[in-house]
């Protein structure tokens, strides 16, 4: 079976270089995968194009990847709110570039993008500003955005139990968008809290199979508090 | 003279009764969370939160004994119901537009008279927000707006046109104001339930669009 443990979260992202599309999961600090996050900041690559729900919280997370030049280009659901003002000084200055999508179109461009089709016609965004530029088609009496699927050369998801094979389960709310965009990406790195034994997941648990997974490290979850971080 | 207004609680509550048993109602950020504890969970209404909660329950008088994994929209840490279950984001938004929404209850910046939402964007901003209200406003069966019936600089936030930009067209159902309760109808805005002391006259100077009084207010 291939090896699929790295040994650190600096070894699970090295593969990660500049000019790449990252999907990472999570939806606010809720199943972000930030140990991933921040070994990719140390790596001080260049030119990356991020794919999240949000814009960052602070100086951390994909607010530490803004603030450290890391980043080219976000594409989003929800840049602006107060704890994104990194992203927003960056804008600002035109130093970054913004890709607004609604989240629901998000989610499934990247289902799409993950599933092999060349996108799909959404009502969402008729008659707004989302739907500048894109084509509008007329089923059934209704119309439709056409939106195009979106991949990533690699995602970073943040998983609750994960096995040798890189089965993975996720823990209540932190599941969002990570098990759609482990299915979008050529390579899929993983930071989880527990490791547990080949056949310890009962399969009908497994939410993401470990076919979708290349590559997994363990942070232990220290605590669950919001005052813990 | 100020008129007499609805307070926020009072507000929650009103929007609360409007819920009807066997729901499924998503609830925006901000004031829309503010209806959940006046709804029992006896009443059998469900709620569902974007990031793939269905079942949530209100949020934590106690931030400190949250969990970063149960988080409302708004971020802020919530309780999940018994039965309550989680999906992923792109099953969370085919709910969502897939017509399993019986209502949505979303705040808003204005709303036009043929129901047209602007709740994500100020006018010549650079930047806005969408986050799942596009979504959510287009493939809801009933969209609640609970939001104050002017600007804080007493401009009218109920108008004939949009001069925000939109989220989606046609999509409000009814609007819940500190002074007014008012459905959308094809024959227009149809003024249903004031404070008492508020006349219609009242509500009708401070609302940019023609209003119908109903014939439950005599």
């Amino acid at each position: 079976m291939k090896q699929k443990r790295c040994s650190s979260t600096s070894e699970t992202v090295q593969v990660i270089g500049d000019g790449s599309t990252v999907l990472i999961g999570g939806f606010g600090r809720g199943g972000l995968p930030i140990e991933l996050i921040d070994a990719l900041c140390d790596r001080r690559v260049r030119g990356l194009t991020i794919v999240n729900n949000n814009t960052g919280h602070g100086e951390t997370g994909i607010g530490r990847l803004i603030h450290e030049g890391c980043v080219a280009k976000v594409i989003c659901s929800f840049p602006v709110s107060k704890e994104s003002y990194v992203f927003r000084d960056w804008y600002d200055r035109g130093a970054i570039e913004l890709e607004l999508v609604p989240q629901g179109t998000l989610a499934e461009r990247l289902r799409s993008g993950g599933a092999g089709l060349g996108g799909f016609l959404t009502p969402t965004g008729v008659g707004t500003e989302v739907a500048a530029g894109k084509q509008c088609i007329h089923v059934n009496g209704r119309d439709y955005l056409l939106e195009l699927p979106l991949r990533g050369d690699f995602a970073l998801i943040k998983a609750d139990k994960v096995d040798p094979r890189g089965n993975l389960t996720y823990r209540k709310a932190a599941r969002n968008f990570n098990p759609v965009m482990a299915m979008a990406a050529d390579q899929v790195l993983v930071v989880a809290s527990e490791e547990v034994p080949l056949g310890a997941i009962d399969p009908e648990h497994v939410i993401t199979p470990g076919l979708f997974v290349d590559r997994y490290c363990i942070v232990p979850r220290e605590q669950t508090s919001l005052g813990g971080r | 003279m100020a008129l007499n207004r609805y307070s926020k609680k009072e507000m929650a509550c009103r929007v609360a009764n409007e819920l009807q048993e066997g729901w499924v109602v998503n609830v925006g950020i901000g004031m829309p969370l503010t209806v959940l504890p006046f709804v029992s969970v006896e009443r059998g209404v469900i709620f569902h939160s974007e990031n793939g909660i269905i079942g949530m329950g209100p949020e934590l008088e106690d931030p400190s004994k949250g969990d970063t994994d149960l988080l409302s929209a708004g971020k802020r840490p919530v309780s999940l119901i018994p039965g309550g279950s989680f999906v992923h984001h792109a099953d969370s938004f085919l709910i969502a537009r897939g017509g399993k929404l019986d209502a949505a209850i979303l705040g808003a910046y204005q709303v036009a008279s043929n129901g047209d939402l602007a709740n994500w964007k100020l006018p010549g901003a650079k930047l806005g927000s969408i986050g799942g209200a596009m979504d959510i406003a287009v493939g809801a069966r009933r969209v609640f707006v609970v939001m104050s019936h002017t600007a804080n600089d007493g401009t009218p936030k109920i108008l004939e046109t949009l001069s925000y930009p939109v989220t989606a067209r046609g999509c409000v159902t009814k609007i819940f104001t500190d002074i007014a309760v008012i459905s959308v109808t094809d024959d227009g805005l149809v003024l249903e339930e004031m404070p008492q002391g508020v006349t219609i006259a009242d509500v009708q100077n401070v609302t940019a669009a023609p209003l119908i009084a109903s014939p439950s207010l005599g």
